[in-house]
């Protein structure tokens, strides 16, 4: 049953994606301005700006541009950058990974202060030290990733300069790496002193990444634990004499995550969205300051690519969300 | 079982209070709506209010502190920016452009996105399954990526910021309205009402929006804090008016550069976006629960 | 007789909801070792605030004004938090009333029935599950380790009461409290489910408030009884002379209310006005004395 599900879901995650293609792939072409225009030097005869056309098969009819693309991207062959002039899969694969860590590591920050704070509001409630919370909560929930980032910047440039501002790591100690994994390589080697290097460089953009996904866990996760905390079955396991935290943590908790879950799935969602500014703030070399690159500098091939990856995120982080759900629930599992 | 005496009057109910005196006693819906009304001043009036000319550079007084730290210059209160341009003067005319986008933009995805919600809820069928699945592809894209290629598209400008946001959000509206329209469908009243005949498009107008008004209200407010987000993100990156014309995002970009010579010139615009954004939210939440009978606590 | 289990004296309390109305009236009643204690009363007689009183779960609606709960010589309603959480579950258990909400849906059996024997007796995870399992056996449930296994929606409602009581019963206190055990029950399996709790406090010598509307129900598990209506009790004795010799009107008009299944031709007979009018009085009576004399 779950099985049908999990298909239905992939038959339609690939049509959008094919919607998504079509719409990008027709909206870079029939509107002003290409890559052409962005690299032709002062001077360029006609018939130079026309050979550079034909050389990135511009000059075909969009009918048959599309079908080459499509051609291409069923054999995994996503095309070359016309700015950078390595295939996109390459530089796509080459950036990944930064991002990757950096929207997990959010994730998990996001998580741990939202769930802390949310069990702390819960234990607190109906006094002033929740409404304190929910106040402060609410104007968190306010403050998008651009702003928290810029905040930080501001903090920790003039304030307390402890953090570097850009980059991912210091260049001195990128080469001694085997994947691009540059957080989970040098943790799992037991590479302590690069790891902290690369953790103090993610700090800013992971904390700007992950207060508002805190702040929307805080408001939700409150909400439900508080809910489940007034079910019949918590005021037993109070009559057996357990405490309140350990009421909060073994009896509510896990009833109340299902509700959160689904809708932090899509807030995850614009994590992701939101590591195109932070990265570019930070100047963290990841897919987001990538995608910002290529727009600006019209890469129609490396643009297409980086619009599929985004929407390939998206649905996988969709589907896992609902997979997760399911499988927390246990009348769902046994049906 | 009470002691119920047949004796006891029935109390008549007090009348509820009316929506303004209620929105007015909430003190954060007054402060948000207060600072609002401050920044359409300030929109309005900023050649009248701000003390300098936005666009007059002064080298000579380059990247001078704000007052009260060491090095101001007079007549200069929040200090100046790399080309000697005073930080407080273009604030303020910042206002300007972050607004506009905020009304229009958000207004118009409002609009666009409300009617096609309201047409798919209403009509079902095929409508509503194409709009749903229109909604579900536009989301699929991570929205500052679409603004940016939009807007890399479409050139530079007021205009083609306000359409990315237009673009971009009126999935918002659309969802939240399509599935208000949706239940409210399903309602007595309508029922009656097409059972005596009204018509279809009668229907939508005069019964099901007066209900749907009120979620509405409150997500175009909170549209509007979004929407200023959009512009100062697409000024940040480059991509939004010209140069020239003072933005908040376009001052943030510079201060960004010069964060360590001249804090100030990121601190000013970003407090007030900060300070734009909260408001708008606060509002708009005040707003939800004031004319929600559901949300009201 | 010697000192009893638990002693209720002089027990009142209001509803702060509803402009301070008196929800218990100076309720006093003993429940001795090993006895198993009714508490009668129709709906809104405030039964349920006596049990909540004793576990220290009254809400915040429901204030207690006066009396005092004496668990072993020991006042309940003096303790602290911490004093009254180190009785519970220990000395002090209940048996609650709709199995279907008593039990977390997200945790397995075997889960919610040993954290208690953690908690309380420092049982290792191997040996806490044995005495699990045994407990199952001891309610006659017939597959222990299936059950254990289970998530609550995968087991009847009477399974589930077993389960209930099997965990309340388990760290063999001295007290269980069982607010209306079979009321969200079938009626066949009601029988089993008194049989079963009879039988358990027989052998542990448990003391049982039992709390329940039904006459029916109390006439068969209990060996004394306490009537309440609007929170004053109005007849208390064993339950023999209570059922078949009632002194107090009410008692009398709740008899002839009960369905008799034994002599089908006897029917339902209404409590005659006369009889609430009298009750009435005899409530507002007590409420002026109270007001004037609120200590006495």
């Amino acid at each position: 049953m779950l099985f049908a599900v999990i298909v239905n879901r992939m038959a339609m995650a690939l049509l959008t994606l094919a919607g998504v293609a079509v719409v990008v792939f027709v909206l870079l072409r029939v509107v002003p301005g290409d890559p052409v225009a962005m690299m032709i030097s002062p001077g360029a005869s006609a018939a130079d700006i026309a050979a550079l056309k034909a050389h990135y098969g511009l000059d075909a009819p969009l009918f048959t541009q599309f079908g080459i693309w499509i051609r291409g991207v069923v054999v995994g062959d996503f095309g070359t950058s016309i700015t950078l002039h390595l295939y996109v899969t390459e530089v796509l694969a080459s950036r990944l990974p930064a991002t990757v860590e950096l929207a997990i590591l959010a994730l998990l920050v996001a998580v741990i202060l939202g769930g802390s704070i949310a069990v702390a509001g819960t234990l607190m409630r109906r006094t002033a030290g929740e409404a304190a919370i929910d106040g402060l909560n609410s104007v968190m929930l306010a403050v998008p990733d651009f702003i928290w980032a810029l905040a930080l910047v501001l903090v920790f440039a003039v304030a307390l300069p402890v953090l570097p501002l850009t980059g991912r790591i210091d260049p001195s100690l990128a080469e001694g790496f085997a994947t691009r994994f540059y957080l989970a390589e040098s943790v799992l080697t037991g590479r302590f002193a690069d790891a902290g290097n690369i953790l103090s460089h993610m700090a800013m953009p992971t904390l700007a990444l992950a207060l508002p996904l805190a702040a929307v866990i805080v408001r939700l996760l409150k909400q439900s634990l508080k809910e489940a905390m007034l079910q019949d079955y918590v005021l037993l396991a109070r009559i057996k004499g357990f405490g309140e935290l350990r009421l909060v943590l073994q009896e509510a908790l896990r009833n109340a995550v299902g509700p959160t879950l689904a809708l932090t799935g899509v807030q995850f969602t614009f994590l992701i969205g939101g590591t195109v500014i932070v990265e570019r703030i930070f100047a963290y070399p990841g897919i987001g300051n990538l995608a910002i690159d290529a727009v600006i500098n019209r890469d129609f091939p490396l643009i297409q690519g980086l619009v599929l990856l985004f929407g390939l995120i998206f649905i996988l982080i969709n589907i896992g969300v609902d997979l997760t759900v399911a499988a927390l629930n246990p009348r769902l599992r046994h049906a | 079982m009470e002691h119920w005496s047949p004796a006891a009057t029935i109390e008549a109910e007090p009348r509820p209070p009316s929506v303004a005196s209620r929105l007015l006693r909430d003190p954060k819906v007054v402060c948000a709506g207060g600072f609002i009304l401050v920044l359409i001043v300030l929109a309005l009036g900023a050649p009248l209010i701000a003390p300098m000319d936005p666009l007059a550079q002064n080298l000579l007084l380059a990247t001078v502190p704000p007052a009260g730290f060491a090095d101001a210059e007079p007549g200069y209160l929040l200090g100046t920016d790399g080309l000697g341009r005073d930080v407080l003067s273009r604030v303020i005319f910042g206002t300007q452009v972050s607004l506009t986008v905020a009304f229009v933009a958000a207004g118009l995805a409002c609009l666009i996105g409300s009617l096609l919600g309201l047409l798919a809820g209403f009509l079902g069928g095929w409508v509503e399954a194409l709009i749903s699945r229109l909604v579900d592809v536009w989301m699929a894209f991570p929205p500052v990526l679409l603004s940016i290629l939009l807007v890399a598209v479409l050139g530079t400008g007021l205009h083609s910021v306000i359409a990315a946001i237009v673009v971009i959000d009126w999935t918002r509206f659309c969802r939240v309205v399509r599935t208000e329209t949706m239940g409210q469908a399903q309602m007595d009243y309508v029922i009656a009402a097409r059972t005596i005949g009204f018509s279809r498009p009668t229907i939508l107008f005069r019964e099901i929006l007066p209900n749907v008004v009120p979620v509405l209200i409150a997500l175009l407010t909170l549209e509007m804090g979004i929407a200023v987000v959009v512009e100062a993100i697409l000024s940040f990156v480059g991509l939004s008016v010209s140069s020239d014309t003072p933005t908040w995002g376009g001052m943030i970009a510079e201060g960004r550069q010069i964060v360590h010579e001249g804090w100030w010139v990121l601190a000013a615009p970003l407090a007030a976006l900060f300070a734009t954004v909260v408001a708008f939210n606060q509002l708009g939440d005040g707003l939800a629960r004031s004319l929600d009978p559901v949300l009201r606590r | 007789m010697s000192t009893p289990r638990l002693q209720i004296d002089g027990l009142s309390a209001i509803s702060l909801r509803d402009g301070d109305r008196p929800i218990l009236r100076r309720v006093s009643l003993a429940v001795g070792v090993g006895e198993v204690h009714g508490v009668v009363g129709e709906s809104g007689a405030g039964k349920s605030t006596i049990a909540k009183a004793i576990l220290g779960i009254v809400p915040s609606q429901v204030k207690l004004t006066g009396g005092r709960i004496a668990f072993e010589g020991r006042d309940l309603l003096s303790l602290s938090r911490a004093e009254l959480r180190a009785l519970l579950g220990r000395d002090i258990a209940l048996v609650p009333q709709d199995p279907s909400t008593a039990l977390n849906p997200s945790r397995r059996i075997d889960a919610q029935l040993t954290d208690g024997l953690r908690l309380k007796r420092g049982l290792s995870a191997k040996d806490a599950r044995r005495r699990a399992r045994a407990l199952l056996e001891e309610v006659q449930i017939r597959d222990p380790e299936r059950v254990l296994v289970s998530y609550p929606h995968q087991l009847s409602g009477g399974m589930r009461q077993r389960v209930l009581i099997a965990a309340a019963f388990g760290l063999e206190p001295k007290l269980v409290i069982a607010d209306e055990p079979t009321t969200a029950l079938d009626v066949t399996v009601q029988k089993q489910i008194l049989r079963l709790i009879r039988s358990l406090q027989e052998r542990h010598g448990t003391s049982v408030l039992f709390v329940s509307h039904d006459l029916g129900v109390v006439a068969k598990i209990c060996d004394r009884l306490s009537v309440l209506y609007m929170g004053r009790v109005m007849e208390q004795g064993a339950t023999a002379d209570v059922l078949n010799a009632p002194q107090h009107a009410y008692t009398r008009a709740l008899l002839a209310a009960n369905p008799r299944y034994d002599r089908p031709e006897t029917g339902l007979e209404p409590t005659p006005p006369e009889v609430i009018a009298a009750l009435r009085a005899e409530i507002a009576a007590f409420d002026a004395r109270a007001r004037e004399a609120p200590h006495g």
